[in-house]
């Protein structure tokens, strides 16, 4: 799990997601995928913010996006 | 009852409460009916905004598994074929009445029978049929609307009733044999009425697969090959010892019966094939007749379009003669009667 | 040791059929399912919805949503739609319409449907060319615009304008809601979102027509990469079809 889960069989590589993202944390990959486009990818988890913009904007709902809620050993949770 | 109005009050006994259409003379008298008695019986009447909305509406009520209708006139019908022939490719029932009138183009509003090629050979694109009706009274007419729903909804294909002006427009006592209750009429399992509880539907005609495309069309080709051996109707008058056999549908076949009555008087053995459903367009009693017959005479109020038929039945076993008004001129008795004078002194010559 | 669990802030539709989609990379079409299907999910009609389809680009609309659906001839979806409405005014009924089918051959459908205030919900993307067809001049193509049958460019002389089909439809007093939105940022995703679901509001507290025209791009037919046409659209269609609530919003 990711915080940002890109469906490579979905996306077809049109680069909105990366035009939109204000971190430029998602670029289009060297991979092809099944219908031969070039998919999108997540290359700075770290920097990523959870803004949402790339899956509100994805034509093909291919991205999904997953806010981490870190559990510490003794059970308290962190945000 | 006038016979638009008939038309309209059997609709409703049929269980139809939905009616979609547009004026055009001569049968507005069916959307004034309709507009006055589709609320009383809590159905829709809605004007559309032409012929082609009309049967677009008729084919979203009938998606949504409704009885539903339209009629009109030649130029509306014109309009309508393209809805037709998506009602067929989506398998979709539907009444469509047409109350012929002279044509082509804008013509006349005289009565006419020159829709028959039109209604029996397509209209609309693709390889289809309709089941197609041609009353010859307004009992008839009112008769033939109840079996059109039936047949429509049984074979989920649209039927079309081929009447004309003169049936439009006169006024004769009729007798309402039946009333169906819409709501009692069975579920229709492909209909779109939300997917609740169940997987979601599709009514759709197009498929981009062209061997599909082929079997669908092949489906549709069994269900017309079953209602060509199920809905065949036709009438036989005076034909046991006719020598001259008449070939008329719809008003014409009433003024004929007069003719051959009389000629009959005169001792000329003449009867009458009186083809009901024009299509599937009877084949039996041709053969029947074939014995007897020495020809052949088609009289209709057109340039030529049953005459087609007639052909394709007797194959080239007797002549034929032909004598049609096309425009929106009719014939009297006295006029089929001469036509077949005339056949019967050619004959002893 | 820490143990990384997620929450999860945007999951794909459910009345998202889980298929690829037929549109070309970065054709709105794809934006626009996606929020009709989110406001599906969110305003919980999934199973009493039905989507009538044109013929155009989104053409095979059907396979795409959870929901009933039918097909309709070029244009008439308006009317197929009033035909379903009137035999069950509880299900929700939307036609999507592209710009050759609603304001070229079906604009007779389209207005008199919104005058008669039917209770449906139009949405109808505006791309100026006929995309499916290859790109022909739509009655929304732009002066000037160059397109397979105006290669030369839109000459009003010989073609007329590009035709504002929100204002038209907002002159009439069936609609209850009428929006131009646009969904190429998304912000104005997010506003595009809550036009289509007042729209949909409209038909489901049965107070009229809702209708909202959604520019869009069309990467293939205008020779453009999905971001070239999103400048594309910014620079030239926005100034000439402004993107506001004319019906039924605050100020409206």
């Amino acid at each position: 799990m990711k915080k940002v889960v890109i469906n490579e069989d979905y996306c077809k590589g049109c680069e909105l997601c990366v035009s939109v993202c204000p971190l430029h944390v998602l670029a289009l990959s060297s991979r092809l995928n099944t219908q031969g486009y070039h998919p999108a990818e997540l290359i700075d988890e770290e920097k990523c913010n959870n803004c949402t913009f790339c899956a509100r904007i994805c034509p093909d709902a291919a991205i999904e996006v997953y806010k981490p809620v870190p559990v510490s050993a003794g059970g308290e949770k962190k945000n | 009852m006038k016979g638009t109005e008939a038309c309209a009050e059997a609709a409703i006994k049929a269980g139809c409460r939905y009616f979609f259409g547009y004026p055009i003379t001569p049968q507005n008298e069916v959307a004034s009916y309709m507009s006055k008695r589709m609320p009383e019986v809590s159905g829709v009447y809605l004007q559309g905004e032409s012929e082609l909305a009309s049967i677009n509406m008729v084919m979203g009520a009938s998606a949504a598994g409704a009885r539903a209708m339209t009629s009109s006139s030649s130029p509306g019908i014109s309009l309508m074929q393209e809805g037709i022939s998506y009602m067929v490719g989506c398998q979709l029932p539907g009444v469509i009445v047409n109350f012929v009138r002279g044509g082509p183009g804008l013509g006349g509003i005289g009565p006419a029978q020159s829709d028959y090629l039109q209604a029996t050979k397509g209209g609309g694109h693709g390889d289809y049929n309709l089941v197609v009706l041609g009353p010859s009274s307004i009992q008839e007419l009112v008769d033939l609307m109840k079996d059109a729903f039936e047949i429509a909804d049984r074979y989920r294909n649209p039927v079309l009733i081929l009447a004309d002006g003169i049936i439009g427009q006169m006024m004769e006592a009729v007798q309402f044999k039946f009333e169906i209750d819409p709501t009692g009429l069975p579920d229709k399992t492909w209909a779109l009425d939300g997917a609740k509880g169940r997987t979601k539907r599709l009514i759709n005609s197009l498929d981009l697969v062209p061997e599909r495309l082929e079997q669908h069309n092949w489906n549709l080709q069994a269900k017309f090959a079953q209602a060509a051996q199920t809905e065949v109707r036709w009438e036989e008058f005076l034909l046991d010892d006719a020598e001259t056999v008449l070939v008329c549908f719809g008003t014409v076949a009433r003024i004929a019966k007069k003719a051959i009555e009389n000629a009959r008087q005169k001792g000329i053995k003449v009867g009458m094939i009186r083809p009901i459903s024009l299509w599937p367009f009877p084949q039996t009693p041709f053969q029947k007749v074939m014995a007897g017959a020495k020809r052949f005479l088609v009289v209709e109020m057109n340039a030529g379009q049953m005459l087609q038929d007639v052909r394709l039945a007797v194959c080239c076993q007797r002549p034929i003669r032909f004598s049609g008004k096309p425009g929106g001129t009719t014939f009297n008795p006295e006029m089929i009667e001469k036509l077949i004078w005339d056949l019967e002194e050619e004959g002893s010559r | 040791m820490s143990t990384q669990t997620y929450r999860p802030l945007y999951q794909r539709p459910r009345s998202l059929s889980p298929v690829r989609n037929s549109y070309c990379p970065g054709c709105h079409h794809g934006i626009i399912h996606r929020l009709l299907a989110e406001l599906i999910d969110e305003l919980q009609i999934q199973e009493r919805a039905v989507i009538v389809a044109p013929v155009g680009c989104s053409v095979l609309a059907y396979n795409f949503f959870e929901i009933d659906a039918i097909q309709a001839a070029h244009g008439r979806a308006p009317a197929v739609a009033t035909g379903i409405k009137r035999v069950h005014p509880e299900m929700v009924v939307i036609t999507y319409q592209g710009d050759g089918d609603l304001a070229a051959i079906g604009t007779a459908e389209i207005v008199h449907a919104a005058n008669r205030g039917e209770r449906i919900t139009t949405v109808f993307v505006n791309n100026a060319n006929f995309g499916m067809t290859g790109g022909q001049m739509a009655p929304t193509t732009l002066i000037g615009q160059k397109t397979e049958t105006t290669p030369e460019g839109r000459d009003p002389l010989r073609n007329g304008f590009p035709i504002r089909v929100a204002e038209m439809i907002a002159s009439l007093t069936g609609p209850a809601y009428v929006a131009r939105v646009a969904v190429y940022t998304p912000p104005l995703v997010a506003k595009a979102r809550n036009s289509i679901k007042k729209a949909l509001l409209a038909q489901i507290e049965g107070r009229g027509f809702g209708f909202v025209e959604i520019l869009s791009t069309c990467p293939t037919n205008w020779g453009l990469t999905p971001l070239q046409a999103t400048k594309w659209l910014e620079e030239n269609m926005v100034p000439y079809y402004p993107l506001a609530e004319f019906v039924g919003g605050p100020q409206a």
